[in-house]
């Protein structure tokens, strides 16, 4: 990889090690998250590692993607912040899908697992249809 | 710095790969796979952000963005899919 160049000169060093920092932070977690999803015993543990490790490891990621596109560019850049914001927004709505189609499936769990599904309503379940807005009931 | 911290996390990314192929093969149940595939996409919007840190530009951005839209939608469809036989009723 070359050596960076900024317009003014190098890179500052304080910036470069705030970009580095944030990039193995993101590293970690997003293998953290992939690791829990791997190894845990039960569906509803493994929804766990991807929803909120993976996230908070790519939202470190493009954070620092930005910094350093910033500090070559000069200007800063809002692709990066939209990414981030979008994935912020979505990755809890796919993981409520997930987990509701895992109950709705029944899937196995392990003891220690709360919220089993004969302890929900089932509307949360998914056996009985919520009926729709438009349709009124039936 | 910044070439070897962005060595570490290409080699940390890669292995969350490999993790969740391994997730996406063995997976014993439906929603293991589509969490596996959801997770697969995050992870590849992280190396795509990884390689225009490596080769210093910003054209592969939006790939990334239109990789995270697909996915999040991708992965909606098939839960709706589980949880009442259809997708659009």
């Amino acid at each position: 990889m070359p050596e960076r160049i900024m317009p003014g000169g190098v890179m500052s060093g304080v910036i470069e090690a705030v970009i580095s920092l944030l990039l193995v932070a993101g590293g970690i977690f997003v293998f953290i998250g992939s690791l829990g999803m791997a190894h845990l015993r039960d569906f509803y543990m493994r929804l766990h590692g991807p929803t909120k490790a993976t996230t908070l490891g790519i939202g470190c990621m493009l954070i620092a993607s930005m910094m350093y596109f910033w500090s070559v560019d000069g200007k800063p850049d809002i692709q990066e912040l939209l990414i981030t914001l979008f994935l912020f927004i979505t990755a809890p709505v796919s993981a409520h899908l997930l987990a509701k189609s895992g109950l709705h499936l029944r899937l196995k769990h392990a003891d220690k697992t709360q919220g089993k599904p004969v302890e929900l309503r089932p509307e949360e379940v998914g056996d009985k249809p919520v009926p729709h807005p438009d349709k009124g009931h039936g | 710095m910044l070439s070897i911290a962005l060595y570490i996390t290409l080699a940390l990314v890669v292995m969350a790969l490999l993790m969740n192929l391994y997730r996406l093969t063995i997976g014993p149940s439906l929603p293991d796979r589509v969490l596996a595939l959801d997770t697969m996409y995050v992870n590849s919007i992280a190396l795509i952000v990884l390689l225009g840190l490596w080769l210093n530009s910003k054209t592969y951005f939006e790939s990334a963005l239109l990789i995270a839209m697909l996915g999040f939608i991708s992965t909606v469809a098939v839960c709706k899919y589980i949880l009442r036989g259809d997708i659009i009723e």
